[in-house]
């Protein structure tokens, strides 16, 4: 089975580089809140600027990235 | 259309988003119309364009690669910019992808009708297509990951991290199984022989399940329930825990599409045990999918993109248990070769993947065309209910059907010999090839009834894109 000396090699080394990531991933502090990211996302006001209910709809300033 | 970093790059989104849904009637059209072929053999007089083996590779990868694929762009534009508060990098390469995907599945729909097919299955394209397909793939991976590097929060959101597994494994596992010598502009030959092809096309053929077809789309899941539910995540830790465990033990479980051949007998063992092992990540996503909901139930009574959402959730708990139960080897010896196996693909295709797709677009829609909502609310629901009884039909007439060609292969008389003959079987099969056949004929009706909703939300819609919104409260 000769495959197999391409397909274990391969996926061994890709174990080792989803570590490598997820070694990166705690040491940078992704991991470092487990409960703000989740309400972040809603958060995030999606609903179309034209349409009535939406309040902050004529802040212009809102729009630029300022961090 | 204003082009400037201080928007959110949602044309190629709402192209992505709008081409899912044509996609998606056409790759369900092909799937109704093979299985016709299977109730009435004769349909198309043996025009060989036309025939069962030539088509049914068309129905697969339109609905995988044209529907889901769509779906899978659109959402995770949309998700990676929103999240990461930041305009999609470089839009002509977004752009690209649109084009470069869209002239990919034309290309398909032209050569396998005639006949030219690599012969690997959810591979067929033959090489000058695999090679437009890298091309595209490599600049997904550059604006999706473009993205993340430009973005304006720390945080990279668990969506996020699910989308990118997709891609990287996507593009490893189509490089590697590709790997062909060409003979001439239309037919090419596997890098790998007998069964080493197999062992790598199933290695494929399994983690495009698992990657394609399931990472990705849960990386739709946790976007877009949590913002359709209105509530945060069950569990944000669960969902962290979730991704890595799945990513580190998905590549493993391809093996055990090859039951009882050539392969050794180690490897079919290996599948097995790294098959039941998935059963853990998975059943761990869809309980923290579902939980989302706890304390606002309610919402699923009035609400028919939820509806589509959690009844995903439900299926995908359902195929990712019924999964590793067929990959144990004794159920397998029943299982393989039978309409059980269609049954279950299509228990995961249009139960999770068609339904937790068509909610997430059915919450774009309205955003991409500047609506409040929908055109029609009502029809969302009458869609709803349509695709779930659709689905419920596939599956249990292929679950009957399937046990049934199993229980008749398998029989034997005293003496030794078979007691059925295979074209017993292939009769007893017909009843319940009718009632699947009613079934994606439901569902396939399910998604006109979406096209006619979209094309009235779309109608007098403004296309502009939305600012980019400063992150909310977020720290470092």
């Amino acid at each position: 089975m000769e495959s197999l000396y391409l397909l274990i090699p391969l996926s061994v080394v890709l174990v080792f580089l989803i570590g490598v990531a997820f070694w990166w991933s705690v040491r940078s502090g992704q991991f470092d809140d487990m409960e703000g990211p989740a309400y972040r996302i809603l958060m995030d006001d999606d609903r179309p600027r034209n349409e009535p209910a939406a309040p902050q709809q004529k802040t212009p300033s809102a729009a630029t990235v300022d961090d | 259309m204003s082009e400037t970093q201080s928007n959110y790059n949602y044309k190629v989104v709402r192209q992505f988003a709008v081409m899912t849904v044509i996609w998606g009637i056409v790759g369900m059209a092909m799937g109704v119309f093979i299985a016709a072929q299977l109730v009435w053999p004769d349909l198309t007089y043996g025009i060989e364009w036309l025939s069962y083996g030539r088509l049914r590779p068309l129905h697969t990868n339109a609905v995988i690669f044209a529907f889901g694929g769509c779906a899978l762009f659109a959402t995770s534009y949309w998700c990676v910019q929103r999240t990461c508060h930041a305009r999609l990098f470089c839009g002509p390469l977004a752009a690209f992808t649109f084009w470069g995907w869209q002239v990919v599945i034309l290309l398909a729909a032209i050569t396998l009708p005639m006949g030219m097919t690599s012969g690997k299955e959810y591979a067929e394209l033959e090489w000058p297509i695999d090679l437009l397909i890298t091309a595209v793939w490599v600049s997904y991976a550059v604006v999706f990951f473009g993205t993340i590097a430009k973005r304006t929060v720390s945080h990279i959101y668990v969506a996020n991290w699910f989308f990118g597994g997709f891609i990287l494994a996507v593009a490893l596992l189509h490089v590697v199984n590709s790997c062909e010598i060409p003979v001439s502009l239309f037919k090419s030959y596997s890098c790998y022989a007998g069964a080493q092809d197999a062992m790598v096309q199933w290695w494929y053929g399994h983690n495009a399940v698992g990657f394609f077809l399931t990472a990705g789309f849960l990386g739709m899941m946790y976007y877009f329930v949590p913002k359709q539910a209105g509530r945060p995540v069950y569990s944000y830790r669960l969902s962290v825990v979730h991704f890595w465990a799945l990513i580190f033990t998905y590549m493993w479980a391809g093996p055990h599409h090859l039951h009882y051949t050539a392969l050794p007998d180690w490897t079919q063992s290996v599948g097995m045990l790294f098959s039941l092992i998935l059963l853990a990540p998975s059943w761990g996503g869809m309980i923290n999918g579902i939980m989302t909901l706890q304390g606002a139930w309610h919402k699923l009574r009035d609400d028919p993109i939820l509806k589509f959402l959690i009844t995903s959730l439900s299926f995908y708990g359902m195929s990712t248990f019924e999964g590793p139960m067929m990959a144990i080897k004794t159920v397998n010896a029943l299982s393989h070769y039978t309409d059980w196996t269609v049954g279950h693909v299509h228990s995961g295709a249009l139960g999770w993947v068609a339904m937790v797709s068509i909610g997430s677009i059915y919450y774009l829609l309205p955003r991409l065309f500047g609506k409040p909502e929908m055109h029609s609310v009502k029809l969302i629901t009458v869609h709803f209910w349509v695709a779930t009884i659709g689905v419920v039909l596939y599956i249990a007439s292929m679950w009957i059907a399937g046990v049934m060609q199993g229980l008749m292969w398998r029989a034997v008389n005293p003496d030794g010999t078979l007691t059925y003959s295979f074209v017993e079987a292939v009769k007893g099969s017909y009843p319940f090839w009718t009632i699947r056949f009613v079934g994606g004929l439901l569902f396939l009706s399910g998604m006109l009834i979406m096209a006619y909703n979209m094309f009235k939300t779309m109608a007098g819609g403004k296309t502009e894109d939305a600012p980019v919104l400063a992150p909310a409260g977020h720290h470092a």
